[in-house]
């Protein structure tokens, strides 16, 4: 079953026309993802890729086609409005790749989506990954930017909150014959819409998913507030890594959330309540695949 | 992005947070100047993004980046030994701060000094106020030693601050009458000012009440969120480049994420996550990394040019490990970049490249045949292993 979403579920893209998310676009409906409409206010009625059709608004984007997830590429000075306008349209899911939004701007529609039943994930992530059944994974449902092909439709369940890593850790997974359920990124930015926590429980839900790969990072508690859940929680074998032992407190490592202040957030105190959970912690990035066959048991 | 206390004190203004009067002063004379239109109470204050001055020490021997003085010629004095001297303090690090401006200020009479600030706090998602009745010393400790003694208030992010909020504050740090008034009216400034502006933190420390009972703000410390400055022209005009690492600043020109270390061993990666990652396994391998440097998702020849450039400006740097993650850009073509960038610097030191993801066996065959010297390897751990030995 995965989680978020499947090779079934139905995308827009608010942002189609622009030149970062048309590429994705395009790369979505080359991986064989039901990327059914665009949203490019002033450009409604034109068509993406000659098959996809642009609407003025999330609205009608929704009406018209059924979506029930938005993918936001929007520039971040509207970013904020493109989330809010997704949500009041109705979509279950708004998965924002943007980056560079304003905190006090996430701040707001996180305090305004609080009763609205719609999830968000990101901002600043890579999006999400439901690999397909078909070579290099086609058929799958690609929200962001991931690269489709390392993936590998399987049992395992990634959540992360950085992008790249995030390849690294798939590939590994992919290439030790190990497939993936649903990756999920989370985005680097200190206020964002789900947690490591909230992924880590719908993976726990999930029967398709048999075991979990986290991923973190210095700065926040999010890693170790979904140790202490899983501690108790959590029934299926997890491997972690936390990114940036090694960065100098105060200094903000590339992702706003990525700091160490105050002498909250560091990689020693991750990786200690990562441990204290009983959670395979992988040496260092390279050993991330081979810590979940050590999970695995 | 930070401020100047001088500059800080304009936004107090404009805000209506009472603050002593002040100017901020570039030479001795222009001192003496501004401190002549001041009371006979005056306060000289270094000017550096760093918290500390009071307690801090000048390199050439002078005490304290704070100084209260007399009259304009001891102004004038106490300007000319810290212009142009570096000021060490906590915040600092040994290399100090360089002084290039000083502000003179109406001095307080100071009955007691109080802690405020408001911060933007991930995990409430909220605006929070800090306030503590231990004022004009190091927050982090009242915190270790009298938690009690410190305050918060988490305001709605989107009703903001409310009366009652200013009323329990006020009673917990004991203020009443006029003073409760002159508090209330100082923080609906200050968060207003914190709003408006997009500021991820604003640290007033310290507060003070006077005999006479009045409540100012005497030292300001921003951080304001980089993501929101382009809606903010007026502030971004007050960014001052010689407050921070030269590299940092010409690695922002090209859209590179670089921030310097102290170890030997640079690195040059795509994605923050994984260059956190690559510092790390280069330490874990037994070397020292030199740098965090983020290429984006691009790594084109160009940044790889302008990266190495940055790199080897540290004298430090023994050799490189480049480690990138083609995901959706192809491998060959980065592999070329990163033999024509080689080419346009002139590198004398080992060059280690992991390159993985798409197209990754002709990347690797690009890199293999060039004429450049350099190390290719195959897994992270493989390359920082010959990054290490590499450097012995
Ligand atoms: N205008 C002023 N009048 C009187 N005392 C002052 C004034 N400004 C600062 N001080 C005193 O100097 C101390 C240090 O100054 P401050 O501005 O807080 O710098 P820092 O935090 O960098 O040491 C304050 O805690 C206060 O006691
Ligand atoms: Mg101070």
């Amino acid at each position: 079953m995965a989680i978020l979403v499947d090779e079934n579920t139905k995308i827009l893209i608010q942002g189609i026309t622009g030149s970062f998310g048309g590429r994705h676009a395009q790369l979505s409906l080359d991986y064989g993802t039901q990327l059914v409409a665009g949203v490019t206010p002033g450009k409604g009625g034109q068509k993406f890729a000659d098959t996809v059709p642009i609407f003025d608004t999330v609205g009608d984007a929704v009406s018209e086609t059924g979506a029930t997830v938005s993918a936001i590429f929007v520039p971040p000075p509207f970013a904020g409005d493109a989330i809010l306008e997704a949500v009041d349209a109705g979509v279950d899911l708004v998965v924002a790749i943007t980056e560079g939004i304003p905190v006090m701007d996430m701040m707001k529609v996180r305090a305004a989506m609080k009763d609205s039943g719609a999830r968000l994930i990101g901002p600043n992530c890579p999006g999400i990954v439901t690999p397909g059944t078909g070579e290099n994974s086609h058929g799958g449902c690609r929200i962001g930017i991931a690269p489709g092909y390392i993936h590998k439709r399987g049992k395992v369940g990634v959540v992360s909150r950085s992008g790249t890593l995030t390849y690294e850790a798939v590939y590994q997974l992919t290439s030790l014959g190990l497939g993936q359920s649903t990756c999920v990124g989370i985005g680097g930015d200190p206020i964002n819409g789900t947690s490591h926590l909230d992924v880590l429980k719908m993976f726990n839900d999930d029967p398709e998913t048999e075991a979990i790969i986290m991923i973190g990072e210095i700065g926040g508690t999010a890693e170790e507030e979904a140790a202490e859940w899983a501690k108790e929680n959590c029934d299926k074998p997890i491997a972690g890594f936390i990114a940036g032992a090694t960065a100098p407190p105060g200094r903000r490592m590339g992702h706003a959330g990525a700091i160490v202040s105050g002498g909250k957030g560091t990689a020693e105190a991750k990786i200690a309540a990562m441990r204290d959970a009983g959670i395979e912690v992988a040496e260092n990035p390279s050993d991330m695949g081979d810590a979940l066959v050590r999970a695995m048991g | 992005m930070n401020i100047h206390e001088y500059q800080a004190k304009e936004l107090f203004e404009k805000f209506g947070v009472a603050t002593p009067k002040g100017k901020v002063a570039d030479t001795a004379e222009e001192a003496r100047a501004a401190a002549a239109e001041l009371g006979d109470e005056i306060v000289v204050k270094a000017q550096v993004h760093a918290g500390g001055r009071g307690k801090g020490t000048f390199k050439n021997g002078f005490q304290g980046g704070v100084h209260l003085v007399k009259n304009a010629d001891e102004a004038a004095d106490v300007a000319s030994k810290m212009l142009g001297q570096t000021l060490v303090t906590h915040q600092t690090g040994e290399e100090g701060k360089l002084v290039s401006k000083i502000m003179v200020a109406d001095a307080v009479d100071i009955e007691k000094e109080y802690y405020l600030a408001i911060l933007m706090d991930r995990e409430s998602r909220s605006p929070v106020i800090v306030a503590s009745t231990e004022g004009g010393v190091n927050i982090e400790d009242v915190a270790e030693n009298t938690p009690d003694k410190i305050f918060n208030e988490v305001i709605h992010p989107l009703l903001g601050l409310q009366p009652y909020e200013i009323r329990n504050l006020a009673s917990k740090l004991g203020f009443a009458g006029d003073t409760a008034k002159q508090f209330a009216k100082l923080l609906k400034g200050l968060y207003q000012l914190f709003m408006s502006c997009d500021c991820s933190m604003v640290e007033v420390n310290p507060l003070v009440t006077t005999p006479d009972g009045n409540v100012l703000a005497l030292d300001a410390k921003f951080d304001f969120d980089d993501n929101a400055l382009y809606r903010h022209p007026e502030i971004a005009e007050l960014h001052d480049p010689t407050e921070e690492d030269p590299r940092e600043v010409e690695a922002a020109k090209f859209d590179l994420n670089y921030i310097g270390l102290d170890g030997n061993i640079a690195c040059l990666v795509n994605g923050a996550g994984l260059a956190m990652a690559t510092m790390d396994i280069i330490k874990q391998s037994g070397g020292e990394p030199a740098n965090f440097l983020d290429v984006g998702g691009g790594a084109t020849q160009e940044q790889v040019r302008n990266a190495f450039k940055i790199i080897l400006s540290d004298p430090n740097v023994k050799g490189i490990l480049v480690n990138i993650f083609g995901g959706i850009m192809d491998c060959d073509v980065i592999a070329k970049g990163i033999v024509a960038a080689c080419g346009e610097v002139d590198l004398s030191i080992p060059l280690v490249v992991r390159l993985e993801g798409n197209n990754v066996e002709a990347g690797k065959a690009t890199l293999a045949s060039s004429d450049v010297d350099l190390i290719p390897a195959d897994t992270l751990a493989d390359a920082a292993q010959k990054a290490v030995a590499a450097i012995a």
